[in-house]
């Protein structure tokens, strides 16, 4: 398992780069997270997923499902990055294709 | 009903298998598992306190099956980012798979083994088979495993677009992948019918 210890000099230079990201003031920005439509996934696992994670209602978890296998994804929730980051890692844990982004418009 | 999960009364879910779909679902789950790989700390087993503080890897997985399992968080499959966007998605993802990968792995693990204690537990009827019965947690691991293996086995399988499951069901018998794509399907009526006992 080598691949789980990197060199020091690394880590430090990894930590001061995102330091500086957080630092960027765009902090009225709210950052969201998308899931990515995929051939594999079931339609009904997806709604599924949607209303057991997110609790969304069987109304809404069904057109968010629609959204992503007709458009090619949708936006399934918002907030801080800290919190988009916990759906998009759920959302891997769920085998959906997720990422998130900050929603510029 | 043979390759359809139905609900059992008061929560969990029933299928009848056969010994030789008992042996697929397993076979999958141990290639799942070794594909997923052991923990972070197993290596070192006298320190408890390793796996709580190793960092997972900050690059993306080579295996296109663990790349779509554990995909980059940042990168918008259909952005068109600027260099410097695009250097700053590849680090962001990178330092998101180093805090969250190992305990992604470890939850697939789970749902894994979960699936091959189960079957292990079956006392076969006469003819080899058994009935599986689920309890409404282990019904929800083994909708993740099978999740897995569906994507593990449609990855392998170069299954991208919707057309592409379409030209599988046309495949010719003597098609060697034929085997491969008779076990995904079968998997999705499995999935299809479990998802179903679960949703409210």
């Amino acid at each position: 398992m080598g691949r789980v210890t990197s060199p020091a000099p690394v880590e430090i230079e990894r930590t001061e780069s995102a330091e500086e990201v957080f630092a960027v003031p765009e902090p009225d920005v709210p950052w969201v997270t998308i899931v990515h439509n995929d051939p594999v996934n079931l339609m009904s696992y997806v709604t599924y997923v949607f209303q057991t994670y997110f609790g969304y209602t069987k109304d809404k978890a069904t057109k968010l499902m629609m959204d992503v296998h007709h458009k090619g994804r949708a936006v399934v929730s918002s907030g801080s990055r800290e919190e988009m980051e916990r759906d998009v890692q759920a959302m891997h844990g769920y085998g959906l294709w997720a990422t998130l982004q900050q929603d510029r418009k | 009903m043979p390759g359809h999960f139905e609900p059992l009364p008061g929560g969990g879910a029933a299928v009848a298998l056969d010994d030789v779909e008992i042996s697929i679902i397993r076979s999958l789950a141990v290639q799942l598992l070794e594909l997923v790989g052991p923990g972070p700390a197993e290596d070192a087993p006298d320190d408890p306190l390793a796996e709580l503080f190793a960092e997972g890897p900050s690059e993306p997985p080579a295996d296109p099956v663990l790349k779509r399992l554990f995909p980059d968080a940042y990168s918008d499959p259909e952005g068109t980012p600027g260099p410097k966007a695009a250097e700053e998605q590849k680090a962001y993802s990178s330092e998101f798979r180093r805090f969250t990968e190992n305990d992604l792995r470890a939850g697939k693990r789970e749902n894994a083994l979960a699936v091959i204690r189960s079957l292990d537990a079956l006392s076969p009827a006469g003819d080899g088979g058994a009935v599986l019965k689920l309890a409404q947690g282990e019904s929800q691991q083994w909708l993740g495993a099978l999740n897995d293996l569906r994507l593990a086995i449609g990855s392998r399988l170069d299954i991208t677009a919707e057309e592409d499951t379409d030209l599988l069901y046309r495949l010719p018998d003597e098609d060697p992948r034929k085997p491969m794509v008779m076990a995904y399907l079968w998997l999705g009526g499995l999935q299809e019918t479990l998802v179903t006992t679960l949703l409210p």
